[in-house]
């Protein structure tokens, strides 16, 4: 399979693809790891007239410490991010980058492009809104942060403009007491997940003083379980209470039945990923030292 | 008038010989591999990403040449299963696979070759978890796998 024929530009600077972009206007796109377009471009899903290849732009891969945060540059692989110290520090990034999909797929696919897809089923965006994570977006008249909650606006649709690319994601220091931890569950190693689990607790002497709950590939865009996270937030977080926010989670899960399973399965998943997701939090909150990964068979 | 199709010029090293081409920007590695280069050990299984018989490695990592552009390649080095056996030798890793019976029809097996490669450059001596990690993106439908992870594990102590 090829893709459509179309006009190749390879941009020396994320300054210069974000001029290209508005000048070539809306049927250009931005071409990363190309993990996800080249197989839309093949498919014929999408048939963009220019692409403006980032591949060739020094400089925009790094996992940089600022302060207890991090600053991810849009171009880093997925594998780069599994391998980086800096990152490990914070587990929850861990989880997320070394289960994306497998190691040939981790080695092109990056940061920048998943979060810019949007889709639905994507791992990164789930585990950055519990993080209040930023997105640094740069555009031909200068740069603007957008907060990852408000950057996702709906399935495949960022709060990117036409002209405006992602060059820098930037994590913040979790709270002191702070543990976060990602699960998803797919059915083999390449595809998507059917449904994933972003979490975080921040505990003080025993009690949780705040959570994030956040499910990916069971809505349209990530979903917030707000009435799971409530249950959670100044009450103690036992088998009882972790019980009852997987049952809230369940209840916010808004599941599209797909040859991924039924809805009610994935509502089913997303219970038990709840529940895992929250027991590894709480562990990692208290400094234990856990190790995560997506399930697949 | 059709326009004139575009074509970029693309400099790559594969299995340590330098290449100078014109390509169509829409060309994937793998048919510059096959196509252009007559390198047929790369295979095209799925052509979506997802089964590994066309992983190559592309400056030094494992990638699913089906789903990167020629053009990726432009400055790069490229290492196919054709680079692996080095004077008519067998490369432990392919000997290994042999002896331990670790294919059977062997259309998936230069893309595991590859990601063995890969895995024991970056890791000696991994583990059965490591492994399985490892060739978890390359799908082979006769061995069942368990005949794979034996040649995998004896390359390793082999390396």
């Amino acid at each position: 399979m090829f893709p459509r024929a179309f006009h190749y530009h390879r941009a020396g600077s994320l300054k210069e693809a974000a001029t290209l972009l508005a000048q070539l206007g809306p049927e250009a796109k931005l071409l990363a790891g190309g993990q996800s377009l080249v197989p839309l471009m093949k498919l014929r899903f999408a048939s963009p007239s220019h692409l403006v290849d980032l591949n060739f732009v020094p400089g925009a891969a790094y996992v940089k410490q600022d302060g207890g945060g991090l600053r991810v540059g849009a171009l880093t692989c997925h594998a780069d991010i599994e391998d980086s110290p800096a990152a490990a520090a914070i587990p929850i990034l861990h989880d997320c980058a070394a289960g994306i999909a497998d190691v040939q797929i981790r080695n092109r696919g990056t940061i920048g492009g998943s979060v810019a897809e949007a889709d639905p089923s994507g791992d990164w965006a789930p585990v950055l809104l519990t993080l209040g994570a930023d997105v640094r977006c740069l555009g031909p008249k200068g740069e603007r942060m957008v907060p990852i909650s408000e950057f996702v606006v709906d399935a495949y649709t960022s709060a990117l403009a036409d002209d405006e690319l992602i060059s820098e994601i930037i994590v913040h220091a979790p709270p002191k007491g702070s543990g976060g931890a990602y699960l998803a569950f797919k059915r083999s190693a390449p595809v998507y997940a059917s449904a994933s689990a972003a979490v975080r607790l921040a505990m003080e002497d025993g009690v949780c003083r705040d959570a994030a709950i956040v499910l990916g590939a069971v809505g349209l865009t990530p979903v917030q379980a707000i009435e799971a996270e409530a249950v959670l937030r100044n009450n103690q977080v036992t088998a009882k209470t972790i019980e009852a926010a997987a049952e809230a989670a369940r209840a916010a899960a808004d599941p599209q039945p797909d040859m991924r399973g039924s809805a009610e399965y994935k509502r089913q998943l997303v219970t038990a990923l709840v529940k895992r997701a929250l027991e590894v939090a709480l562990k990692r909150a208290r400094g234990e030292k856990v190790e995560l990964g997506h399930i697949y068979a | 008038m059709p326009e004139p199709e575009q074509l970029v010029a693309v400099r790559v090293n594969v299995n340590g010989k330098e290449h100078k081409l014109q390509v169509e920007p829409r060309l994937l590695l793998v048919e510059l591999l096959r196509e252009n280069l007559d390198l047929t050990g790369t295979h095209v299984g799925c052509d979506t990403s997802y089964c590994g018989a066309c992983t190559v490695l592309l400056n030094g990592r494992a990638v699913k040449s089906c789903t990167v552009l020629a053009v990726h390649a432009d400055g790069g080095e490229v290492l196919t299963v054709e680079g692996l056996a080095k004077n008519g030798e067998l490369h432990p890793i392919q000997k290994a696979f042999g002896d331990a019976y670790g294919l059977q029809c062997g259309y998936c097996t230069p893309g595991l070759l590859i990601s063995t490669y890969q895995l024991l450059q970056q890791n000696s001596n991994p583990s059965e978890k490591d492994i399985r990690k490892a060739i978890a993106g390359n799908t082979c439908r006769c061995t069942g796998y368990q005949n794979v992870f034996k040649a995998i594990k004896a390359a390793a102590k082999g390396a």
